[in-house]
């Protein structure tokens, strides 16, 4: 049904996404987000739940590794500043390469197997990475305390071209600061065209036969057409996302710590992409929204915050309000996380587009008449 | 010699709460066909039973301190010495074994009430989804326990007998340089003790060898009159006791915090993969195993020929396993096979 969908529908849908997402600060300044941090965390990791829908929403693997990715692609981009130059670009090309080639490695293995065992295997080696990451790789991660920026790196092309600085230099594009608004333009564009190359993927013959793989892997199998080269090539173009919204978290903001490859970073990539609805063209976009903004406000919630929210109440019961709801914001925002998370699942397994579509059938008695009859038909026949 | 013996002792240990884990998470597997994810969480909870247990025994009151005259003091009296004298004195040094009373209670509700509310729901959905739903209880649960007791670990002692280390080394004849924590052993004793529980439970017992009949052929069972379901209910409010029970005893070795849980069910998971899904003899060897091909890879001597093999081993022999033993060390034909 979306396959058939004319190239031109899919110009004009990409164009209001683009306009969407170039409008943002915007749209989103009377809900409080339009701000540039949140902003680029909203398109960064737009782009990475679009790159794990490739994987997860097409084939069906759940991959819970994907942390990794965006770890490696973090890493490069802050060596490559700090080898060569504060440029953007080189930074963003290695990050998603470098990432390119991780998952060549761990699609490979892992995608002998699958079902429980391909999960598996991805956290375990999402997890040696962590693990490694955060102990015999220090000269190149810097444990615990991260990989950071300092006045003194070499950056061997910025010193044949700039006066060398005694501050710690910002990230560039050609001389355009990339760590306020102009950072968000840059990821807002890399987010649109990511998002095209998915369009294309998700329309595309290529697509069709993820989709086949995840609807009935042994059919295609019995036809004679060797899945697993299509499978590393969704892994890979997945993992390459990861480690472009890796590089761009680089590039908003030069640090890289492991803590990004934690497997409960996995699963909160994961969670985006179901929250939205997985295979959506749209969903795990708007999924990361929703969760990067409740995470932004709910977290900043404090009980002074709370019992202005409730002083309409009588004070006991507004005590008894501020006492319940301040379990769920602030420190406790994980919990508002997971109910959430388990929610989705048992309610909405589609997410939040298939909710939207029921809706809109419901919204739409016209069109539910004319199909039901014709249920009844191949009943009655 | 000496060292060879002292980090097998140290994997066994170890091994004992992974293989533990392990057996409630691919019984639960076999039984109900459910991937469990929250099962880190039953061990996280069991642990906190026990410093509930801990809390509770050590309720107090606040009285004036005799012995001190010159100004008005205060001294926590707890309940238990006033009421029993010594014995309840004794009663507080031995909290920890004491809570397994509490434990199993507690768990098993916790686990039938998971089972009743949540996973029976999960049974016809895919894994995928069941993963997903449980690793959302687990972060539910264990946002909770934060929530209750704070994000500090929280120590719990062990009783005073049992402080302090055993020279296994003198007893076996090897040496002085073995000695190994009592409590340690107690818990290598205790996770044995339990597994053969759970296996005799399941092999020598009319109930066990229907819900043996129930993992192979639930259908035919259920033609034949019984009710499966129920037995498979009580089969995860067991795996639940068994991962309590696990958790509650281990609080004197690790003191517990609210995410202890998520840290052991990755290796968890790697175990029963690794012992082959859904075989239970094969996750109890894989714990152990695994248990004690870690502390090897802990020595000074190991990590100076590989770098950081200790972060990695266990994960490590997972990818080789599964690469070359697609079904893990005695995972059955047919199980999982998609």
């Amino acid at each position: 049904m979306m396959i058939t969908r004319s190239p031109r529908h899919d110009m004009m849908m990409i164009g209001v996404f683009a306009l969407v997402v170039l409008t943002m600060p915007i749209w989103l300044a009377p809900f409080g987000a339009a701000y540039p941090d949140l902003l680029q965390k909203f398109v960064i990791f737009g782009i990475m739940a679009v790159g794990y829908n490739i994987l997860f929403g097409l084939t069906g693997y759940l991959s819970f590794g994907h942390a990794a990715f965006l770890g490696v692609g973090s890493y490069s981009a802050v060596w490559m500043f700090k080898l060569f130059t504060m440029n953007v670009i080189p930074a963003v090309i290695i990050g998603t390469l470098m990432a390119g080639v991780f998952a060549v490695v761990i699609g490979y293995v892992c995608l002998r197997r699958s079902g429980i065992y391909f999960s598996i295997l991805t956290l375990a080696l999402a997890q040696m990475c962590y693990n490694l990451a955060y102990s015999v790789l220090t000269p190149i991660t810097n444990g615990e305390t991260g990989l950071q920026i300092r006045p003194t790196d070499p950056r061997i092309i910025d010193a044949m071209f700039l006066e060398p600085t005694e501050r710690v230099p910002t990230t560039t594009l050609f001389g355009i600061d990339m760590t306020g608004y102009g950072g968000f333009y840059f990821c807002a564009v890399a987010l649109i065209i990511t998002f095209f190359i998915s369009v294309r993927i998700f329309r595309s013959p290529f697509g069709l036969k993820l989709r086949a793989i995840k609807s009935n892997q042994n059919r295609l199998n019995y036809t004679g057409i060797n899945t697993r080269p299509y499978l590393l090539i969704a892994f890979v173009i997945s993992g390459m996302y990861a480690g472009l919204a890796g590089s761009l978290l680089a590039v908003t903001d030069p640090l890289a710590g492991a803590e990004r490859m934690q497997w409960t970073a996995s699963g909160e990539i994961v969670l985006m992409t179901i929250l939205g609805g997985a295979g959506t063209l749209f969903g795990p976009i708007l999924g990361a929204w929703i969760i990067k903004y409740f995470e932004n406000i709910f977290s900043a919630f404090n009980d002074g915050r709370l019992h202005e929210i409730f002083s309409f109440l009588p004070d006991t019961l507004e005590s008894i309000a501020v006492g319940i709801s301040a379990q769920f914001v602030g420190e406790g925002w994980h919990l508002t996380l997971g109910l959430m998370f388990m929610l989705i699942v048992i309610f909405l397994p589609g997410g939040l587009i298939e909710g939207f579509n029921r809706i809109v059938a419901r919204l739409r008695p016209g069109q539910a008449r004319r199909r039901a009859p014709a249920v009844e038909e191949k009943e009655a026949s | 010699m000496d060292a060879f013996v002292l980090q097998v002792l140290n994997g066994l240990d170890k091994g004992g709460a992974y293989a533990l884990i392990a057996l409630g998470l691919t019984l639960v597997f076999g039984t109900l066909g459910v991937v469990n994810f929250a099962h880190g969480a039953l061990f996280m909870l069991g642990a906190f039973c026990a410093v509930t247990f801990n809390l509770l025994l050590n309720l107090s009151e606040r009285v004036e301190d005799p012995n001190i005259t010159a100004f008005t003091a205060y001294i926590d009296q707890p309940y238990l010495e006033t009421w029993l004298g010594d014995f309840g004195t004794q009663l507080m040094d031995y909290s920890v074994p004491l809570s397994i009373l509490f434990t199993i209670p507690v768990m098993l509700a916790i686990g039938l009430a998971m089972e009743r509310g949540l996973i029976r729901f999960f049974y016809k959905r895919s894994h995928a989804e069941q993963i997903l739903v449980t690793f959302g209880l687990a972060i539910v649960l264990q946002e909770i326990i934060k929530s209750f007791f704070g994000a500090n670990p929280i120590p719990v002692s062990a009783p005073d007998t049992f402080v302090g280390t055993a020279a296994i080394g003198s007893l076996i004849g090897l040496g002085e340089g073995v000695a190994y924590p009592y409590w340690r052993l107690i818990y290598l004793a205790f996770s044995i003790v339990v597994i053969a529980a759970v296996f005799s439970f399941l092999r020598f017992t009319t109930y066990g060898m229907v819900v043996r009949a129930g993992m192979a052929d639930r259908e035919t069972v259920g033609l034949l009159g019984i009710n499966i379901q129920r037995r498979f209910t009580v089969v995860f409010g067991l795996a639940a006791i068994v991962a309590g029970l696990a958790g509650a005893l281990y609080t004197p070795i690790l003191p517990p915090d609210y995410h202890m849980g998520m840290d052991f069910l990755v290796l968890s998971f790697v175990v029963v993969v690794v012992g082959g899904m859904g075989s239970l003899g094969g996750a109890v060897a894989a714990g152990f195993l695994l248990g004690i091909l870690q502390s090897f890879a802990s020595m000074n001597e190991v990590k100076d020929l590989f770098p950081g093999i200790d972060q990695i081993i266990i994960y490590l022999v997972a990818v080789v396993v599964l690469l070359l033993r697609p079904r893990g060390l005695m995972g059955r034909k047919g199980v999982m096979e998609t």
